[in-house]
C-alpha cells in the first residue's frame, strides 16, 4: 500500500564543474601513422538528439522578483527572452517591437527547475510490470545499457513535472540494483514521439553506479557474487581493471593503428568514463561508502560527478568538497532502509555550509513535482541550526548546480543571456508552499499556462481515459 | 502567574497533569475547519483543553506562555502510518507490519506490537504530529487485521485505543492476496462475513482454510458496528462496490482509504455518509485502479458534502514520514489559486490533518480539535503550520509537554562540522 518503488531506483551525481580534475587520458599526442583511425567507439553518437524548440514569441515578463539561479536576486526586474534564448534580465528592459508582455507582479521568475535524478520514462506510470524498465537486473554490471532505450515518451508523469513542478530539464538514470547500471540520459520535458525527440541536445552521458545495499541484496537473493558490500566494492574493481586495459588497447590504436580492436559495448561506456566525456552519479547513502568509491575512483583514474541519495554526506562534507564532488539529496527523507537511517533534514544546509557542492533530487515521480518545495524545507532546517541560505542562493539547489553536474551549465540553469529560455513564472514565492508555476517556457515555448487547459499537456496514455485533461 | 519563553529548557522542566497553561497571544488554529484567529488564547487544565479562541479568559493561577507572533495549533493527527510497529520499513527483522507465513489475518492486532521509544515517534512528533492510526499490511489475505489509535508521547503510554478498525484491502493489492482478481477477494469477504456471525463454525488452522476461528471471531464486532472497517479502495468502480456492501451487512461502519477516484463517485459517497481518508496528492495513474487521480480530489469530495480527511496512504515513503501531512494540507490551499482547481480553504485543509481524520475514526470527541474537553494535544509554531519554513516550538500531549530532540537533532549537533576534534565523533555527545 505504500509506494515500494523507491527502494529498488538509485541515485547518481555528476558534478560538472570539476571537469578540470579529472584524469587525462594515457593516449600519446603524437601519432606516428597517419592512416585513417576508426574513433574511439565511446565518443559515437548513434541515437541523436532529434529534439527541436518549438517556436515562441518575444516575451517580457515585468515586475517580477527574479531568482536568477546562480545567487543572484533581482526585485522589480524583468525578463526578456526570444528566438529560445534568454536577453537579459534586469531592472529596465524594454519590451520590442512585438513583444508579448506580461505583467507579473507579485510573482517570480526562476529558470526552470532541473532534476539530477528521475526514473520518468523507465518506471512510468502506470507502475505495471510490463512497463517497468529501469533495471537491468540479470548481472550485477550492466555499462552496456542506456537508460534512453527505456524511456517510453508517453509517461503521464513528464506533465505533472511540468505543470506542478515547473521542470524543463532532467536526466533519467538506470535504477540501482546494479552496481554499474548503465547510462543515462538527459533529456528536455517536451513530449516527443521518441525518446530522441526529448533527449537535451548536446548533453554528455551520464553513468549511473550503485552503492550498498541494492546492490547486495539483488544478486545475494540470486546466490551470486555480489552479497556484501566488500563484494560490491571487489566486482567494481574486477570490472574498472578490465575497461582500463580496454582503453589502453583502444589508445594504442589510435596512436599506432593495426589491428582494429574487437568492439564490446560494456567496455565502451566505462572508456569514456576513463575518458571524461561520461559523467559518474553514483547512488551511494552512506558517508563510509563514499569514501570507498572515491579512493575506488583514484586507483583507476575516473572522476566520480555527484553522489546520488547522499543521505549521509552531511559527514563528509569535507572529504566531498576536497575531491570536488557533488551531493545530490533529498530534502528530508530518512529511515525507509538501514542505510537512509541516519538521514536529517539539514544535510543540505550542512553540505553548503561545507563549501560542497549541494543539490536537491527527487528520485520520485510525485517529489519531482514539488521540489521547490523540498529546497525550502532544507533551506528551513538550515535556517533553524544557525546556517542561513538566501533564496536566491537556495534556488541553485534546483538550477546551475544540477545544470553542472549535468555538464550542461552552460546551455541552461541560470537566466544568463544566451542560454536556453527554460523560464517560470510562479504565482508567488516558489520557496512557498502555496506557489505553483503559473507558465513555463521551455526554450522560449510556451508548454505550460494554469490559464489555458489547451496548455496542458495530455500523453497518448491518458487520452480517451476518464480524467483526460482534468487539471491534475 | 508566571510567564515562561517557549524555549527548549522551559520544556523539560514543565510537569505533568493537575496545572493550568495558558499559551496567549499567538495565532490560535482549533482545527475544526474554522479559520485561523489572530491574537487568541488557547487554555487547558488537567490534560483537556478548557477553551481556545479569542476571548478566552486567562484563569488564576495559570502557568502563561508567551504565544506572540506563534500560531498555536490543534496537534496533527496521522491517519495512515506505522510508527511503533516498524523501526525502519526495509528492514524485515524490525516490521511488524506484515506477517507473511502466519495463519492468521483478521485477528492479528497491532497493539500488541506498539513500540513507543521507536526514535521516529519521536521525529514525527518534533514535526507536531500528536497522534496516529496505526495500520498493519495484508499479506495472504484481504484482512490485514486489527489498526490502533497511538499518542505520540514520551513514555510508556501510547496506545490510546487499540482494535479501534480492522484494515482490509478492496483494491488491486486485496484482489492479489485473495489469489488474483476482485472476484476472489468478493467471495473472500463474503465468506468471512458470513463466518463472522458464527465463529465456531469457522475452520481450523488448516491448508485448505482461508478463515481461522480466531479471525472469524475478530471480525464479530465488524459485522455488529462496534469497530470501524477501513477499506482500502481507489477505482470509482470499486468504491460503488464498496458503499453497496451495506445494503447486505447494514451494520458495517465504512471508512475509504485512498479513493483515488472518488472525485467521481463523490455525490454517492456523500449520501452513504460515508468518511474518506484520501491520499492528499495524487495525482498520477500510477494504477489501473487510479487513472484519473487528481490533486483536486479532496476538494471535489469535501465540495459534495464528503467528511474528508488525507493521509500517507500511497504517497511516496509511506507510514513514517507523518510530517509531509502540514506540507500536503498546504498543497490542498495553493489549488485554491491555480485556475480549474479545487482546493480547501486554510481551515479546511487544516481541519483534514486534525479533526476530520479524527471525525472518520469516531475519536473527534477526544482528538483533532482545540474545541473544550478535548484532550490537550497543543502545538506552537513558530508560524503557519502548513508553511513550509515552520516547525514546532512546543508540543504539549495531555497536556504534558514532549521533548523535540530525536536521533535527527543529536546527529545533527554532532556533524554540526564534519572533522574530527580532539577525540572521535563517538565521543562528541
Amino acid at each position: 500500500m505504500f509506494n515500494k518503488r523507491i527502494l529498488l531506483i538509485g541515485l547518481v551525481l555528476a558534478l560538472a564543474g570539476c571537469t578540470d580534475d579529472r584524469p587525462k587520458s594515457a593516449s600519446s599526442p603524437a601519432p606516428h601513422d597517419a592512416g585513417p583511425r576508426i574513433p574511439e567507439p565511446w565518443s559515437s553518437d548513434p541515437f541523436p538528439s532529434t529534439y527541436r524548440a518549438y517556436p515562441g514569441v518575444p516575451t517580457l515578463v515585468t515586475n517580477v522578483t527574479i531568482l536568477d539561479g546562480e545567487g543572484g536576486r533581482i526585485d522589480g526586474g524583468s525578463v526578456l527572452f526570444a528566438e529560445g534564448k534568454i536577453v537579459g534580465i534586469g531592472k529596465d528592459i524594454a519590451a520590442p517591437a512585438g513583444a508579448t508582455v506580461i505583467d507579473g507582479r507579485g510573482k517570480y521568475v526562476t529558470p526552470g527547475v532541473i532534476d539530477v535524478h528521475s526514473h520518468l520514462g523507465d518506471y512510468p506510470s502506470p507502475a505495471v510490470q510490463a512497463l517497468s524498465d529501469g533495471n537491468e537486473a540479470t548481472a550485477p554490471t550492466t555499462p552496456e545499457v542506456w537508460a534512453e532505450h527505456s524511456v517510453w515518451p508517453q509517461d503521464p508523469g513528464f506533465s505533472r513535472a511540468l505543470a506542478n513542478g515547473g521542470v524543463t530539464t532532467l536526466q533519467i538514470l538506470p535504477g540501482s540494483a546494479n552496481l554499474m547500471g548503465g547510462r543515462s540520459v538527459t533529456i528536455k520535458n517536451v513530449y516527443a514521439r521518441t525518446a530522441q525527440g526529448m533527449k537535451f541536445p548536446g548533453a554528455p552521458y551520464g553513468f549511473k553506479m550503485a552503492c550498498g545495499e541494492n546492490p547486495k541484496r539483488v544478486y545475494g537473493a540470486k546466490g551470486r557474487e555480489p552479497s556484501t558490500r566488500m563484494g560490491n566494492i571487489a566486482v567494481d574493481r574486477m570490472t574498472w581493471a578490465k575497461a582500463v586495459e580496454y582503453k589502453r588497447r583502444w589508445d594504442r590504436y589510435e596512436r599506432d593503428g593495426g589491428e582494429i580492436p574487437a568492439r564490446d559495448l560494456a567496455l565502451d561506456t566505462l572508456a569514456g568514463v576513463l575518458d571524461g566525456k561520461i559523467l559518474v552519479h553514483n547512488h551511494c547513502y552512506r558517508a563510509d561508502e563514499i569514501a570507498n568509491v572515491i579512493d575506488m575512483s583514484k586507483e583507476f583514474g575516473y572522476h566520480v560527478t555527484a553522489f546520488h541519495h547522499g543521505v549521509e554526506a552531511y559527514k563528509v562534507a569535507d572529504l566531498l568538497k576536497a575531491n570536488g564532488i557533488c551531493a545530490a539529496v533529498w530534502a528530508d527523507w530518512y529511515g525507509f532502509k538501514m542505510e537512509s537511517y541516519d538521514g536529517i533534514p539539514e544535510n543540505l544546509a550542512l553540505l553548503q555550509n561545507a563549501g560542497a557542492c549541494a543539490m536537491i533530487h527527487s528520485d520520485d515521480q510525485n517529489g519531482i513535482q514539488r521540489l521547490n518545495q523540498e529546497v525550502a524545507k532544507a533551506q528551513a532546517a538550515g535556517r533553524r541550526a544557525g546556517i542561513a541560505i538566501s533564496d536566491e542562493v537556495a534556488w541553485e539547489w534546483l538550477a546551475i548546480n544540477p545544470a553542472r553536474a549535468l555538464g550542461i551549465a552552460n546551455k541552461t540553469g541560470s537566466l544568463k543571456p544566451g542560454k536556453m529560455a527554460d523560464v517560470v513564472l510562479w504565482n508567488g514565492n516558489p520557496l512557498s508552499v502555496y506557489t505553483r508555476p503559473e507558465m513555463v517556457w521551455i526554450d522560449g515555448a510556451l508548454l505550460y499556462d494554469s490559464k489555458d487547459p489547451k496548455k496542458r499537456p495530455v500523453s497518448d496514455f491518458e487520452l480517451g481515459q476518464p480524467g483526460e485533461g482534468d487539471v491534475k | 502567574m508566571t510567564r515562561v519563553l517557549l524555549a527548549a529548557a522551559a520544556l523539560l522542566a514543565a510537569p505533568a497533569f493537575a496545572e493550568t497553561v495558558a499559551v496567549t497571544g499567538g495565532t490560535v488554529a482549533i482545527g475544526d475547519g474554522s479559520p485561523p484567529i489572530e491574537n487568541g488564547i488557547v487554555v487547558f487544565r488537567d490534560g483537556r483543553i478548557v477553551a481556545a479562541g479569542a476571548n478566552v479568559a486567562v484563569p488564576a493561577g495559570a502557568r502563561v506562555l508567551d504565544g506572540r507572533g506563534k500560531w498555536v495549533a490543534a496537534g496533527i493527527v496521522g491517519a495512515f502510518s506505522t510508527l511503533g510497529i516498524e523501526d525502519v520499513s526495509g528492514v524485515g527483522e524490525s516490521r511488524d507490519v506484515t506477517a507473511r507465513t502466519s495463519p492468521f489475518s483478521a485477528a492479528l492486532d497491532v497493539s500488541t506490537a506498539i513500540n513507543p521509544n521507536e526514535p521516529q515517534i519521536a521525529i514525527e512528533r518534533q514535526g507536531g504530529v500528536t497522534r496516529a492510526l496505526v495500520e498493519p499490511d495484508t499479506s495472504r489475505a484481504i484482512f490485514a487485521g486489527q489498526g490502533a489509535a497511538i499518542a505520540l508521547a514520551g513514555g510508556k503510554d501510547v496506545l490510546m485505543r487499540p482494535r479501534l478498525f480492522q484494515y482490509v484491502e478492496l483494491n488491486e493489492g486485496g484482489a492479489r492476496a485473495a489469489g488474483g482478481s476482485r472476484p476472489a477477494a468478493y467471495a473472500y469477504l463474503h465468506a468471512a462475513l458470513a463466518a463472522a456471525r458464527n465463529p465456531a463454525a469457522a475452520g481450523l488452522v488448516d491448508r485448505d482454510v482461508l478463515l481461522t476461528r480466531a479471525d472469524a471471531a475478530a471480525l464479530a464486532p465488524v459485522l455488529s458496528g462496534a469497530q470501524i472497517l477501513l477499506v482500502h479502495v481507489e477505482r470509482a468502480s470499486d468504491i460503488r462496490q464498496v458503499l453497496g456492501l451495506k445494503r447486505e451487512f447494514p451494520g458495517l461502519r465504512l471508512v475509504l482509504l485512498g479513493a483515488a477516484e472518488g472525485w467521481m463517485v463523490a455525490d454517492e459517497i456523500a449520501a452513504a455518509r460515508v468518511p474518506v481518508i484520501a491520499a492528499a496528492l495524487a495525482d498520477l495513474p500510477e494504477s489501473f485502479e487510479r487513472i484519473a487521480a487528481t490533486q483536486s480530489n479532496v476538494g471535489r469530495l469535501q465540495k459534495a458534502g464528503v467528511t474528508v480527511g488525507i493521509s500517507l496512504v500511497d504517497a511516496t515513503g509511506g507510514g513514517a514520514q507523518q510530517r509531509y501531512l502540514t506540507q500536503f494540507a498546504g498543497n490542498l490551499v495553493a489549488l485554491t489559486r491555480v485556475p480549474g482547481m479545487t482546493g480547501l480553504d486554510w481551515g479546511q485543509a487544516f481541519a483534514t490533518i486534525t479533526s476530520k481524520p479524527a471525525q472518520a475514526m469516531g475519536l473527534d470527541g477526544e482528538i483533532g480539535s482545540l474545541r473544550p474537553g478535548r484532550r490537550a494535544d497543543v502545538v506552537v509554531w513558530d508560524g503557519d503550520p502548513l508553511e513550509l519554513s515552520s516547525a514546532p516550538v512546543a508540543v504539549f500531549i495531555d497536556g504534558v509537554q514532549q521533548s523535540l530532540t530525536t536521533r535527527q537533532t543529536r546527529l545533527r549537533d554532532r556533524y554540526a562540522t564534519p572533522q574530527e576534534g580532539n577525540l572521535p565523533k563517538a565521543y562528541d555527545r
